[in-house]
Order: C-alpha cells, then sequence, then structure tokens
C-alpha cells in the first residue's frame, strides 16, 4: 500500500470477538501482554508493569491489569479464562507487580513490560491504539514500531555468529521476502532477538526457525 | 484500498455495493480468500446476536452499576405505548444490551470499539427482520459499516482515549447510519452523508466514564448512538445533504479530538467521572 495506515483491515474496525470491557484498555491489553509473552518467549517469573497516562489511572476499573497478565500467560482476548489471570498468575508462582507512572508518554494507552525469569530479562513496551489494535514501540530500549497486522517472526535465540544468514536464508529458500528487520541484544554473547517483518503470511516456517542451532524460541504473529 | 471517503465512494462505483468494495479490498491486502474472509465476517455477526440476546435476558455487571435495563426496555417496548417506533426502540434495546453484557466481561465483539460496539450490532439486529435482510445481506451489513470506519479510524481514530466519545459512539454511529442508507437501497453518496451528519451531530462528544469503568454513561451513550444514526439514515434516504464534505467533517473531528483537554479523553477525570456522585461510586468500588 502506497500510504502507512494504522489500520488496514475491516476486522480491526468490525472485531475482535473479545472478553469486555474495553478494547483498547482489556482486548488490547491481553494482545500486548501475548505478544510480549511471545517475544520473550517463555513464561516469566517476575513481571514489573509500567502504566502510563489513559491505562495508569483507570487500569482497575477496565480490567487492564487482569488482561496484560492472561496475555502474558497465553490467553487471548477472546479467552474466558482472563478474568482470573491474577490468581493462575499467582498460583504459577508468577511475582507480578504494576506501578502506575505519571511521565508523558507517546501515546495515552501505553504499558511498559519488565520480565524477568533466573538471569534472563527483557523489556518490551506496547502501545493500544483503539479497537483492539496494538504495536510494539520499544524492545529493550530499542525504539521501534511494530504494527500487528502485518506478518512477522521473531526470534530469541544465542548471541553467536551466523545467526542471521541462518535466518534470512531459510527465508529467503522459501521465497518470503523481508520487509524490515531488526536484531537486538540483553549483552554480547547472550541472548539475542531478531523481529523479521514479511510480506508473506508463513506461519508454518516458524517450527523450522524453531528447530535451527541457538535458537531458545521462535514465534510468529500477524 | 480507499484512504478517504471520497476514493471510497469513488471506488464503489466499480461494485456492486460498498460491501462488495471492502471484501475485494481485504481479499487484497490480506491475500485470502472471498469467502474466507465472509465467514470470518459471520461469526462476528454471531457473537453479536448472541450478546443481544443475553443482554435482553438481563444481565448485571461485575460492580452492579449497569445490567438490567435492556431487559426493562423490552417489556416497555412489548407495551407498545413509546415514543419511537418499534425499529428505533429496538435498536436502543439491543445497543444497551451489547454493552452490559460489555460490562458483565461477557462476550462480544467490538465494533469499532467494545465501549461502543452496541451500535451497529443493535440496529442491525432491529433491521434484519422488519426489512427481511438475509444472512449474506446481514454480513454486507457489517462489511459496509467497517469500510466507512476504516476511513474514520485512519483519518481521525476510534479510542476513546485519543478522541473522545465523539471517536467511539461517534463513530459507531456515523458506521452504521452509512450502512443503514445502503441497506434500504441508497447509494455510496447517500451513505457518506448519513456518515458525515452522524459525525457532524455527535462531535466534541466527551469520554468521561465514572470511576473509569466501561458502564456509565457507555452504555446509555450506545443507545443514543443507535438512535441517532436511524436520524442521520433517514435524513441521507430523504435527500439531505451535510454542508460541510464527509472527509473535511472526519478532519474537523480528529481536530476537536487533539483539542480536547485530557480530562476528557477516558482518564475518569473530568464531565460525569468528575461529578460528587461519580467520586463517591468511584471511591466505593475502588477505594481511596
Amino acid at each position: 500500500m502506497a500510504k502507512e495506515l494504522r489500520f488496514t483491515s475491516v476486522f480491526d474496525i468490525i472485531g475482535p470477538v473479545m472478553v469486555g470491557p474495553s478494547s483498547s484498555h482489556t482486548a488490547g491489553a491481553a494482545r500486548i501482554g501475548k505478544v510480549v509473552r511471545e517475544i520473550f518467549g517463555e513464561e516469566p517469573t517476575r513481571v514489573d508493569i509500567y502504566l502510563y497516562e489513559s491505562f495508569a489511572k483507570t487500569y482497575r476499573g477496565h480490567g487492564t491489569d487482569v488482561a496484560l497478565v492472561g496475555g502474558l500467560l497465553g490467553m487471548a482476548p477472546d479467552d474466558a479464562r482472563l478474568a482470573d489471570s491474577l490468581k493462575i498468575a499467582h498460583e504459577r508462582g508468577i511475582k507480578v507487580t504494576f506501578v502506575p507512572k505519571s511521565d508523558k508518554v507517546d501515546h495515552p494507552n501505553t504499558a511498559k513490560i519488565a520480565l524477568q525469569k533466573g538471569a534472563r530479562s527483557m523489556t518490551v513496551t506496547g502501545v493500544s491504539i483503539g479497537g483492539g489494535n496494538i504495536q510494539i514501540s520499544e524492545i529493550n530500549g530499542f525504539k521501534l514500531s511494530l504494527s500487528m497486522g502485518t506478518p512477522t517472526f521473531i526470534t530469541v535465540h544465542q548471541d553467536v555468529p551466523g545467526m542471521i544468514a541462518r535466518a534470512t536464508d531459510l527465508l529467503s529458500e522459501n521465497n518470503v521476502n523481508i520487509g524490515t528487520m531488526t536484531v537486538t541484544r540483553e549483552a554480547k554473547g547472550e541472548k539475542a532477538i531478531m523481529i523479521m517483518e514479511v510480506d508473506e503470511r508463513r506461519p508454518d516456517l516458524v517450527e523450522k526457525l524453531k528447530a535451527m542451532p541457538n535458537v531458545d524460541n521462535a514465534a510468529y504473529f500477524e | 484500498m480507499f484512504y478517504s471517503i471520497k476514493e471510497l465512494v469513488e471506488q464503489a462505483q466499480d461494485y456492486p455495493s460498498v460491501a462488495a468494495l471492502m471484501v475485494a479490498t481485504e481479499a487484497e491486502n490480506t491475500g485470502r480468500s472471498e469467502s474466507a474472509i465472509r465467514s470470518l465476517m459471520a461469526r462476528n455477526l454471531d457473537v453479536m446476536a448472541e450478546s443481544i440476546t443475553k443482554g435482553i435476558a438481563g444481565v448485571k455487571s461485575v460492580t452492579g452499576l449497569t445490567g438490567g435495563d435492556a431487559k426493562r426496555l423490552d417489556q416497555y417496548l412489548g407495551d407498545g405505548t413509546s415514543y419511537l417506533g418499534p425499529i428505533a426502540l429496538a435498536a436502543v434495546r439491543n445497543a444497551v444490551a451489547v454493552n452490559e453484557v460489555n460490562a458483565q466481561m461477557g462476550l462480544i465483539c467490538a465494533t469499532p470499539t467494545a465501549g461502543s460496539a452496541g451500535v451497529v450490532a443493535g440496529t442491525l439486529m432491529a433491521v434484519r427482520e422488519p426489512f427481511h435482510l438475509t444472512r449474506e445481506q446481514q454480513v454486507d451489513y457489517l462489511f459496509t459499516a467497517g469500510a466507512f470506519g476504516l476511513v474514520i479510524a485512519n483519518n481521525a481514530g476510534i479510542a476513546g482515549a485519543e478522541g473522545g466519545c465523539q471517536a467511539e459512539v461517534g463513530s459507531a454511529s456515523a458506521m452504521a447510519s452509512a450502512t443503514l442508507v445502503q441497506a434500504r437501497g441508497g447509494d455510496a453518496e447517500m451513505a457518506a452523508q448519513a456518515a458525515a451528519i452522524s459525525i457532524a451531530n455527535l462531535m466534541g462528544l466527551v469520554c468521561d466514564p465514572v470511576a473509569g469503568l466501561v458502564e456509565v454513561p457507555c452504555v446509555k451513550r450506545n443507545a443514543m448512538g443507535a438512535a441517532q444514526a436511524l436520524t442521520s439514515a433517514d435524513m441521507a434516504l430523504a435527500g439531505m445533504k451535510s454542508v460541510i464534505p464527509p472527509d473535511e467533517v472526519i478532519a474537523a473531528m480528529d481536530a476537536v479530538g487533539k483539542q480536547m483537554p485530557s480530562a476528557f479523553r477516558e482518564t475518569a477525570e473530568g464531565g460525569l467521572a468528575a461529578t460528587p456522585t461519580g467520586r463517591r461510586i468511584q471511591r466505593r468500588i475502588f477505594g481511596d
């Protein structure tokens, strides 16, 4: 498409089917949590959630807290278990804190999520832009703009030579064109993240990415 | 793809309807087949119908602030003594039903948002029997609403936190009025006029939810959005036009949203949320 649009699909407008009460504060929050979980690649043991502006002021009334945690547990916005997510997280031994912030940010519905598991940690910032649609605006301090609706592969892997070449070779062999690509890492030689926005819908390739040596996890969403 | 209402109306000339343009555009953008796209939308239609049935039967929200009014309206509708005719009052009842189910954390279809989900669904379920809409025509109703909604969302916005309630119930009411016009055989230009009249009528509407909950005034605002959609649709079908062209009306709504203080953008700091009773309810539910 010629212009960069925030909304490209009729289902951004008519949908999603979701558990109420708010598409931006509940469904969007659940989607943010779920995508963050996919980027992190495993269930965290500790999560600190920083909420900004409207999210900070109304998160309890809208169930934003419940939805973010539900998403982090892998639940979709139409999952009936969402309402019990805080209890489920507690039972699984995940420590969750919510920190409402008064800082100004670019978008009123913003959540910055800091995840930990053992020595691993990561921060991801998600933005709920309305109607249940979301964007990812930051990973580990690295600013980016990931719109859902674009087919995207994300890998979490060991920071060793050849990883980028192997992943791009795999996509190239399958005639998948990469639109944008972002690579970031926690520290030299530790965990790295690779995000590839592509033109073709190929969820089947995620298993091949997962099977590559030194890949801890790979995820696909669109 | 269409970026403005003007482009939407122009491109619709090459198709039997706005709905057909929307399905073709979605297929082109996503690579999905038209039949897959139609069946995805049919699921949304089913969720809408189920949420209305559930709401009319009677629900209560988690906080107890809302619920039971769709049932009341249903009984009143049965009495046959209302000012509004049966179609309009049924649309109002249905809109209330959807948003009561939403507040109860039940399953709904966001259209374009959860807080404004009653308007398009409510009007559709009120007109489908009196005007004998087939299932395919009901699915088309949603595609047409979605086409107008896409343009509004991309040129203004649909989040109350960005643009106030005008962006939510205002957008929903515009979408519903446009598709109501097409459902009665009005052309794309008439549908565009209905959308413009709707947005102009709801310009400046603030988002002021009591205690930050999507309950007060959201449930009743959906009822108003549904009734307003029918009013604007009838005006357009009668041949009335918006003096300000539709795309300029949308740009004005965007500007108004940007000029709106944050107190009126879903922060629960202004309007009804800031009244003594609104504050009292907030303290009762969440403590200090």
